[in-house]
């Protein structure tokens, strides 16, 4: 690969554009560059790997078993793609995706305008809001965000620590931290105790799955070393300027712990704010409780020329999110016409079979894992949105007295979504918490309508894009 | 409190934070350098005031905006720690201050 640094480095076009490094984007540009293709990697983040193998080049953890085997699998994808003639520009953000597949990207308080012919969208997914009372609170973060420290830096949350919602991901962490020496003052398990009546049916097709072993042998690891409270209905999170307690329900008992740290975490959901301000149409899936992109078998959305793949596509793991990856760089490549259909649906036959055999069972995790309710939508006091500080008592309110629809009427009367997280944070509380009030469903109701540029961009980027003759004489005078 | 896990490879970077000298390491980024040194309250939030610190690590919540070299309004969790930085907090700004 060829590490771009600066704007000025790139092309004006490519065949191919991918964002996000990811798995799915890592092994979508590997084998995309690799049969001939002009290719280039954009990412945000500083090292490759996405979320999951973050930092897996530089990480500054000697000891290789603290974050598991799965973790280092991405040394592989980093490997191919660093071998690549993709070029990857690193620290890069894409601000505008035009259904004309025209880009905008910044970086270095620079930006450029390319052209591709083909885009691979690989933005992964974001951990579920999880809005608790008290969430805003210094001390209080994702257990995503734990992780991330771990990997990027070898530093650990220390002192009082409190982990608590759901979902495999939860187990992880809570396992990766057990081995680094650290230990957590309570777990609190949030998962529904009727999800096992409702994931029972699913139970045979996960039997087969090849999570299964790994999970069950990384619950038990924690239920060995840490405390464990199930059947957690309620949470806060208490404490002035920084968190000091954490009040929680369990069995009806209301208890309260001191804290230093609260981690939250309720799964993974697909980070589909760009698709939806390219335009792609999105849909509601009903067991992951998430808004995904429509999509047909190669990845491609309702917008011509652009695919999405990886988690970014629906919810399926770091090892599926690169298997999808190259399914959809081969329908690009037959796209671009570098190989035929035929050449593509003989190739793409093997990495189906591999990725049906990832799906195994994964229904079961879906429910099982399904969020309370109460966990989902912001109760009377509690911030929805972050960065507008919009409470869920303030959305019901809004949405009774003024019968307002969805997301986007809620929008001008609250300004929730309109900070500059742009909704990534608060979109589905806020289809969640409308729909409950309206005794609707998120699917009726809808999600934000999102408009580029999709990250903040300053007056000066864009005064630093080149400019033709002609569009200067359009708008100087004399 | 965050820890460094004993034995950490990548050399130190220097920067400073309010002006005040503070020690990162390589790999770092600017918001888990601020952590690691103790600091977790880097801004407070446009309408009310509050402190608040990053929460998300990955780019998604805003809530790790620091002024970097000057410029404001930077997501410290996205930019990678180089020697010499001239990080500040966003504490106090005043309500919708935007940028400088
Ligand atoms: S901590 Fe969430 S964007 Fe940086």
């Amino acid at each position: 690969m060829k590490t771009l640094s600066h704007v000025n480095d790139l092309a004006e076009h490519y065949d191919l554009v991918v964002i996000g490094a990811g798995p799915a984007g890592m092994a979508a540009a590997t084998l995309a560059a690799d049969k001939g293709a002009q290719v280039l990697l954009v990412d945000e983040n500083p090292t490759f790997g996405g979320q999951i193998y973050r930092a897996v080049s530089s990480t500054p953890l000697k000891d290789r078993a603290l974050l598991g085997a799965d973790y280092w699998k991405g040394e592989a994808i980093g490997a191919a793609f660093s071998q690549s003639q993709a070029d990857y520009f690193p620290g890069a953000t894409v601000w505008q995706l035009s259904p004309e597949l025209e880009l905008g990207i910044s970086s270095g308080g620079r930006t450029a305008v390319l052209h591709a012919r083909r885009v691979i969208m690989a933005t992964g997914a974001l951990e579920r809001p999880m809005p608790i009372k008290g969430w805003t609170l210094p001390g209080v973060m994702t257990a995503g965000a734990a992780q991330i420290l771990l990997k990027t830096s070898g530093v650990a949350v220390s002192g009082k620590v409190v982990l608590a919602g759901c979902g495999p991901l939860l187990w992880l962490i809570a396992a990766q931290y057990l081995a680094a020496g650290k230990r957590f003052d309570a777990i609190l398990d949030t998962t529904p105790r009727g999800n096992w009546r409702t994931a029972m049916k699913d139970l045979p097709g996960f039997l087969t799955s090849p999570y299964l072993a790994k999970g069950l042998k990384l619950m038990a690891k924690v239920r060995r070393q840490a405390k464990i409270i199930s059947g957690v209905t309620a949470l806060a999170a208490e404490g002035e300027g920084h968190l000091a307690r954490v009040r929680y329900t369990a069995g009806g008992r209301e208890v309260v712990i001191e804290a230093d740290h609260l981690l939250l975490h309720q799964g993974v959901t697909p980070n589909i704010n760009m698709a939806s301000a390219s335009n792609c149409e999105l849909e509601w899936d009903d067991a992951q409780l998430a808004w995904k992109p429509k999509l047909d078998d190669w990845g491609n959305t309702t917008v011509p020329g652009i695919a999405i793949s990886g988690d970014g596509a629906g919810i399926a793991g770091a090892e599926a999110a690169a298997e999808r990856g190259r399914i959809t760089a081969l329908d690009a490549l037959a796209g671009l016409g570098i190989i035929s259909i035929a050449q593509r649906d003989e190739q793409a036959k093997p990495i189906r079979s591999e990725l049906n055999r990832y799906d195994r069972g994964r229904v079961f995790l879906d429910r099982l894992y399904q969020p309370a309710q109460q966990f989902r939508v912001a109760g009377e006091d509690t911030i929805a949105c972050r960065c507008e500080e919009v409470t869920g008592g303030q959305i019901r309110k809004a949405v009774t007295t003024l019968n307002i629809a969805g997301p986007n009427q809620l929008k001008s009367f609250l300004r929730c979504g309109m900070g500059p997280c742009q909704g990534r944070l608060c979109g589905l509380t806020v289809s969640e918490t409308i729909a409950e009030a309206r005794g609707s469903t998120p699917e009726a109701v809808g999600y934000y309508r999102l408009r580029a540029p999709v990250k903040p961009v300053t007056l000066a980027e864009l005064a630093s894009l080149k400019q033709s003759e002609t569009e200067i004489r359009t708008v100087a005078r004399g | 409190m965050f820890q460094r896990l004993p034995d950490p490879s990548g050399s130190p970077v220097s920067f400073t934070l309010d002006g005040r000298p503070l020690e990162g390491r390589q790999g770092d980024t600017v918001s888990s350098a601020l952590l690691a040194a103790g600091v977790e309250t880097c801004r407070s939030s446009a309408v009310s005031g509050e402190p608040r610190a990053p929460y998300c690590l990955m780019g998604v919540c805003f809530e790790c905006l620091v002024t970097i070299d000057g410029v404001g309004n930077q997501q410290g969790c996205l930019v990678a720690l180089r020697p010499g930085m001239q990080v500040e907090t966003q504490i106090g700004r005043g309500k919708r201050e935007l940028a400088r």
